[in-house]
């Protein structure tokens, strides 16, 4: 390669790219590195000031790892007598860790509950999101349906408002319908939310897939819709990937409306999160450790589903 | 294998009419080609037959069956896509095998019919491999392959060779002619290359603006052309049209032409006014004694032969001469006519005047 080259960018130049991409990716590391530290560490420790951010005890900056913030997220503790405690000795490392407060653990916390409600509402919503879009834009894609641009702007129409802008008529057809705190009703509003952006997605996606696929399978002997599940859908893999991936986030983060709509039943993990109340004040640790975990599953399934993102997230735009 | 009969078949796409009323007969065993420029409605017509378009009117026979209204699955007929539409997703064994089990054959069987394909395309190595990485020609063979493994009553081809190159077409070409003579199964192949459509072909359809302009052997439709259109397409170079304005009378023998006359095929209709005087280069000779006169203004040596750019009174000729024989630009040399092989057209219409040398020929 000669260094004049135009399409192969030169070492300086390709230095300065990594170090501002390394840069930049440092920079929005740092608040999850933070949380994820906060996690392990006490409640006196989290607060400190100056703050402390390395393992071991000997340095001014340093903090000695604990469990306790996992322990006080999953159980509900209640503060007894001397007598109590002499009476009970600790069983377990939970209870351990606990009776540095006079503390015992009475039973688990709702966090559990939460969690699992959230994976019940983001996976569900994110589901049915994806498999009505696919079916949605297979049709805009493929088959003459009258007024196609026109319900396909209806469509995105729902998107250009904030969906927050409607709370208020939601909540009360909710209550009417009975909707109101049930896993249900979240999926419903969450995937009438993120259909939209799935159909639009997946569409340009199936556009790109030539026809003549699924015409061969037509002449092979099979019926149009075996070949939309056995030639299409792997070739739309890629797209249905990057669509999942932007209605799990979308799901999986939502705020206002779980606040809005949910309380007991179908709470889920974001509005429960910042609820966790400790002894005097927040829980640092505790939060922290309920934000780790649930920043797990969406970084897990983004990671499973990264090579598609990286393709899918240029909308097939290179293909030819 | 099959007889396929096409009946005022007609296609439209809203307002457009992609194929007017057509009409021909595929014999059992043919290599038929459907031959025309893009966008004459050759693809539609192929599309149709298969069922991958349904007709607006008409009917198509498939072995004495009305097939047209339809699935594709329930019509026994395969079909070979210009950009071949090899299942991405799946290796070279598993796209051949698909069409078998789709019919729910025992895995044993499909085993076998596709080693027996494999052997005939020469395939066998690469029968596990994905088909992302093959060449154009090994792409080819196993959509060919797709095609063949479950014996259908006919194959429908469109412009298979047209995404290979230029070297390799001829090759396919051959492979593929020696393959329907080996299978002798009815094949209808599209094509816009003429020489394609001569070189393989039993019988042609000429189609243009959605009509067939004729029907016939390469032959037929080389020496006996139907319509001007027919004459220019076929060719290279193609049929010379001297202009002039004459008549003909209704069996006779010779016609005047810009004060010359000519003798040609007998005639077997009257006419007079604006006429085409239609005549292959092959059949030009160049004479010194000849009354005709023409000016040379460019020769194109080809080897074995030269290709000749005259000036006449009727317009721009080319003449394909021996390169032996001399031939100066700036030159004037007189023009003679092989008269057995001239067709007269109607310049208002395109249509060839009728004749001792083309009755008989089929119009669309």
């Amino acid at each position: 390669m000669s260094s004049f080259s135009i399409t192969e960018p030169s070492n300086r130049t390709k230095w300065f790219a990594g170090t501002l991409v390394i840069l930049y990716a440092v920079i929005t590391m740092i608040p999850l590195v933070w949380i994820a530290i906060t996690g392990f560490k006490s409640p006196a420790d989290a607060i400190a000031y100056p703050p402390k951010y390395i393992v071991g005890s000997e340095s001014e900056a340093g903090f000695q790892p604990t469990l306790e913030g996992y322990v006080n997220l999953f159980t509900t503790r209640t503060r007894q007598t001397q007598d109590f405690l002499d009476a009970n000795p600790p069983e377990t490392w939970a209870d351990e860790i606990v009776r540095q407060y006079d503390m015992v653990i009475v039973g688990p916390s709702k966090f559990g509950e939460r969690f699992m409600n959230s994976v019940i509402i983001g996976f569900g919503s994110t589901f049915l999101s994806v498999f009505l879009g696919t079916l949605a834009a297979y049709a805009f894609s493929r088959f003459k349906i009258p007024l196609a641009d026109d319900l396909l702007f209806f469509i995105l129409s729902t998107r250009m408002m904030p969906p927050i802008a409607v709370a208020i008529p939601i909540f009360l057809m909710y209550r009417q319908l009975n909707l109101s705190d049930t896993h249900l009703g979240m999926i419903l509003l969450y995937t009438a939310v993120n259909i939209s952006l799935a159909v639009w997605l997946l569409k340009s996606f199936i556009d790109g897939i030539p026809t003549e696929y699924e015409e061969a399978a037509l002449i092979d002997g099979y019926t149009r819709f075996q070949a939309f599940y056995k030639v299409v859908l792997p070739q739309a893999a890629t797209g249905i990937a990057s669509t999942a991936i932007f209605c799990l986030i979308f799901s999986w983060n939502e705020y206002a409306f779980a606040v809005l709509l949910t309380t007991a039943n179908a709470q889920t993990a974001p509005p429960f999160i910042p609820t966790i109340i400790g002894i005097g004040g927040l829980d640092w640790p505790a939060i922290a450790a309920g934000v780790t975990l649930f920043l797990l599953p969406v970084m897990v399934f983004t990671i499973l589903l990264r090579k598609h993102l990286l393709r899918g997230i240029t909308f097939g735009a290179v293909r030819k | 294998m099959a007889q396929i009969v096409i009946k005022n078949l007609k296609k439209q796409f809203g307002d457009f009419t992609a194929v007017r009323e057509s009409s021909f007969t595929i014999e059992d065993g043919e290599f038929f080609m459907l031959l025309g420029p893009s966008g004459c409605g050759k693809t539609t017509t192929l599309r149709m037959i298969a069922g991958l378009e349904l007709p607006t009117s008409g009917e198509i026979f498939l072995d004495g069956e009305e097939i047209s209204q339809r699935p594709p699955s329930e019509r026994d007929i395969a079909f070979v896509f210009q950009m071949f539409a090899l299942y991405p997703h799946m290796n070279v064994r598993k796209n051949i095998s698909y069409p078998l089990v789709s019919q729910g054959m025992p895995r044993a069987q499909v085993k076998e019919k596709v080693a027996e394909v494999a052997g005939i395309l020469g395939i066998e190595d690469i029968l596990d491999r994905p088909v992302g990485g093959l060449s154009g020609g090994d792409r080819q063979r196993v959509a060919l392959g797709r095609a063949i493994v479950r014996e259908p009553k006919a194959f429908m081809m469109d412009e298979p060779l047209g995404a290979l190159d230029a070297e390799f077409r001829e090759r396919m070409a051959e492979e593929l002619r020696a393959l329907h003579d080996r299978m002798g199964a009815t094949t209808v192949y599209v094509t816009h290359d003429q020489l394609e459509a001569m070189q393989m072909g039993d019988k042609i359809v000429v189609m243009n603006n959605a009509v067939v302009e004729q029907f016939g052997t390469p032959q037929e439709i080389y020496d006996k052309p139907a319509t001007m259109f027919v004459a220019d397409f076929i060719g290279s170079p193609s049929m010379n049209f001297l202009k002039f304005h004459g008549k003909i009378g209704s069996s006779s023998s010779d016609v005047a032409m810009h004060e010359t006359t000519f003798a040609v095929p007998q005639s077997r209709e009257p006419f007079e006014g604006d006429m085409a005087f239609g005549v292959r280069p092959e059949h030009i000779r160049l004479s010194d004694v000849a009354p005709f006169r023409a000016e040379v203004l460019a020769t194109e040596y080809l080897g074995t032969t030269q290709i000749v750019t005259l000036n006449t009174a009727g317009g721009e000729v080319k003449a394909r001469i021996p390169a032996t024989q001399s031939a100066r630009a700036g030159e004037t040399v007189g023009l003679e006519f092989n008269p057995d092989t001239i067709t007269l057209f109607d310049r208002q219409s395109g249509r060839a005047l009728k004749s001792e040398l083309n009755e008989g020929v089929l119009h669309g």
